[in-house]
């Protein structure tokens, strides 16, 4: 097993970096926004970075319910097995 | 010779020599096929051919035009890619019920009339289930038999509904169905009920559990070729017979959102699959609803790439399934360690799907939300983007991260065999061609006069915010440890209602009957004991009847009786 090749991402270091530049890449998008016109439907899609809040807290909100949901709707996978 | 069948019949026909043949060559008969079947669709003229009389109707067995060509082209391209990815197998079963299936799906959207796209309809439910059944496991078989029935269902639904349709307007041909005002209460029943069979196949909510119940239990070729034909089938007979029709709308939205829940606890990936599979048919079915030329390009184009991106997911996990045995997230992780090409090819159908930029769901999925946006649609434009939130979770991140990355799982396998990655290879290929050269899609789509443009910096820069951001939601959920784990289990969905409520209801009512059965035998058996007493009484050895009369009595009670009877005739004179 240790003379198994190691990967990239095996080192947490990198997934940091990773993680980070995730953060920065975020950053430019928002920023990016003041600068590029775009065509809205509706005047609230013109607050600046709106699909990037968006985004981040549809993502979020969809997790946290799917979480929540489990707690009604989890079964033991033998459950239909009658 | 070529010409003179139907489209779809050369599969069809070619399926039933496969048995024939010895089983190291019928894999190749499987890749020849389609190209014939192809070959001939490119042949094909637009109008109206093959003509038929039944009894008083009409039958158009092949409509050649814009929207029956673009949906003939990518069936026999998804069947060539599935053929390729299924070249390994040895098992004519699944190899005869997969071109019969296809060249069904082909069929029917090529059927001009309603008679024959049923024919085709349930030829199409009735060859897909042996790619369940394939399996040969007992949850297969009872999960077949759930889908044979559901889909033999909507068949039954559309006969009765062509026969009431038939039988108020006298014309069985397949065109548009539904009346100019788009709404289904002023539609005829017949009408209705077929819209109903369409929206089985095509998993609305409530009929949709035949789907996430099926396809994870197919084979691991078979689910690829199931995840191609038959809800696009019904996306295209809905966007032949009800276009504009409002219900669908709110109706879409549903189903672009609700699956998403489910993808996020869902432990087995292939099931993901599936529930991300009726999302991504939520957005074209809001795009039949809205009924505009740009919406109805939208759906055409969002099918014709979709069926390339999610045969590529499920083929990606198929290859997981086969080297590991399994493709519970909880067991698996860190596999792009030993499957890199597969890694990639996912990575790229995953990008697809969730409509990235230079992608293909993106230059299609964007066409249907522009169409929402252009009607000033406030909600179904939020949900839609909430949905599209979703499907960067579930199949964007979910999928590769839990299979490739996530926590290594320790197992170590050797790649794809190489037909299958040959069939991921090219499948990723056409995702990056489509969403790069987005024009040459566009060009064979039903509706030429739009123009849209999907490159514009802004469009692109709200994408990338949109996905990004959601993105470094995942990023921040995992490291803050808030994101659920996976867990091993199951999910309560709507079959429930059809695999436990109804069965232990139907238990009930018979345990019920039972007991008021024995109750009613208890009271035959009381009754008949005192009846019998009462005849006992009466005329057994002691009874009244039994008694022996003297002469004289006998006498006297005949006279009686003359002399009452006398009266009687003097009084009613």
């Amino acid at each position: 097993m240790n003379d198994e090749k190691k990967y990239w991402l095996d080192d947490s270091r990198n997934v940091n970096r990773l993680y980070w530049g995730l953060v920065v890449v975020c950053v430019l998008l928002g920023v990016a926004d003041l600068f590029v016109h775009r065509h809205v439907h509706f005047s609230w899609e013109s607050f600046p970075n709106f699909y990037g809040f968006f985004g981040f807290a549809a993502f979020w909100c969809v997790v946290i319910a799917g979480k929540n949901l489990r707690k009604i709707l989890w079964r033991p996978e033998d459950y239909y097995d009658d | 010779m070529i010409e003179a069948l139907p489209p779809g019949l050369i599969l069809i026909l070619g399926a039933l020599l496969i048995p024939l043949l010895p089983k190291r060559w019928q894999p190749g008969v499987t890749l020849v096929l389609p190209v014939l079947g192809f070959a001939q669709v490119l042949m094909l003229e637009p109008g109206i051919s093959h003509q038929l009389r039944l009894f008083n109707y009409e039958l158009m067995i092949v409509r050649v035009d814009r929207l029956s060509l673009v949906f003939g082209y990518i069936f026999h391209l998804a069947a060539f890619l599935s053929a390729i990815y299924a070249l390994h197998v040895r098992d004519t079963v699944q190899h005869v019920a997969a071109m019969i299936y296809v060249g069904a799906a082909v069929g029917a959207v090529f059927a001009g009339d309603l008679i024959t796209l049923f024919v085709y309809w349930e030829l199409t439910a009735i060859s897909s289930v042996f790619l369940v059944w394939a399996s040969r496991t007992e949850a297969s078989y009872r999960s077949g038999l759930r889908y044979l029935v559901i889909q033999v269902g909507s068949g039954l639904l559309l006969l009765s509904g062509v026969i009431l349709h038939a039988y108020s307007t006298g014309s069985v041909v397949f065109d548009r169905l539904i009346g100019d005002d788009g709404l289904l209460s002023s539609a005829s029943p017949g009408v209705v009920l077929i819209f109903l069979a369409f929206g089985v196949k095509a998993a609305f909510p409530f009929l949709h559990n035949w789907l996430q119940d099926a396809y994870p239990n197919g084979t691991i070729t078979g689910t690829v070729f199931l995840s191609a034909f038959t809800t696009k089938l019904a996306i295209y007979a809905l966007a032949r017979g009800f276009p504009g029709t409002e219900i669908l709308i709110p109706m879409g939205v549903v189903m672009t959102l609700f699956p998403v829940f489910y993808a996020v606890i869902e432990n087995d990936l292939r099931r993901v699959l599936a529930y991300s599979l009726n999302n991504q048919l939520g957005y074209m079915v809001v795009g039949i609803g809205i009924g505009t030329a740009l919406s109805l390009n939208g759906t055409v184009s969002h099918a014709f790439a979709h069926i390339i991106y999610k045969a590529l997911l499920f083929m990606t996990m198929g290859a997981v399934l086969y080297r590991t045995g399994t493709i519970k997230a909880t067991d698996l992780g860190g596999l792009y360690k030993s499957m890199p090409i597969t890694t990639v090819c996912c990575i790229i159908a995953a990008a697809s799907i969730a409509g990235l930029p230079f992608f293909s769901g993106f230059v299609t999925k964007s066409m249907v939300i522009d169409a929402v946006g252009n009607g000033h649609l406030t909600w179904i434009f939020l949900g839609l983007l909430v949905a599209s939130a979703g499907v960067m979770e579930h199949s964007g991140i979910k999928i590769p991260y839990f299979a490739f990355f996530g926590h290594d799982s320790g197992i170590r396998v050797k790649e794809a065999p190489w037909n299958m990655l040959v069939a991921m290879i090219a499948g990723a290929a056409l995702c990056l061609f489509i969403g790069l050269y987005p024009a040459a899609l566009y060009s064979i789509l039903p509706f030429q006069n739009v123009d849209y443009v999907p490159y514009t910096a802004g469009h692109v820069l709200t994408s990338f915010q949109l996905l990004i951001f959601a993105i470094l939601a995942f990023a921040v959920l995992v490291r803050t440890g808030i994101y659920p784990p996976e867990k091993r289990g199951i999910n309560l969905d709507f079959d429930w209602i059809y695999r436990k409520a109804l069965p232990a209801l139907i238990r009930w009512i018979a345990t019920r009957m039972g007991r008021v059965g024995k109750r009613l035998s208890l009271l035959t058996e009381i009754l008949a004991g005192r009846t019998y007493r009462l005849i006992y009484r009466l005329h057994g050895p002691e009874g009244v009847f039994a008694r022996t009369w003297t002469t004289g009595a006998i006498a006297f009670w005949a006279v009686l009786g003359l002399f009452g009877f006398l009266l009687l005739y003097y009084w009613g004179r």
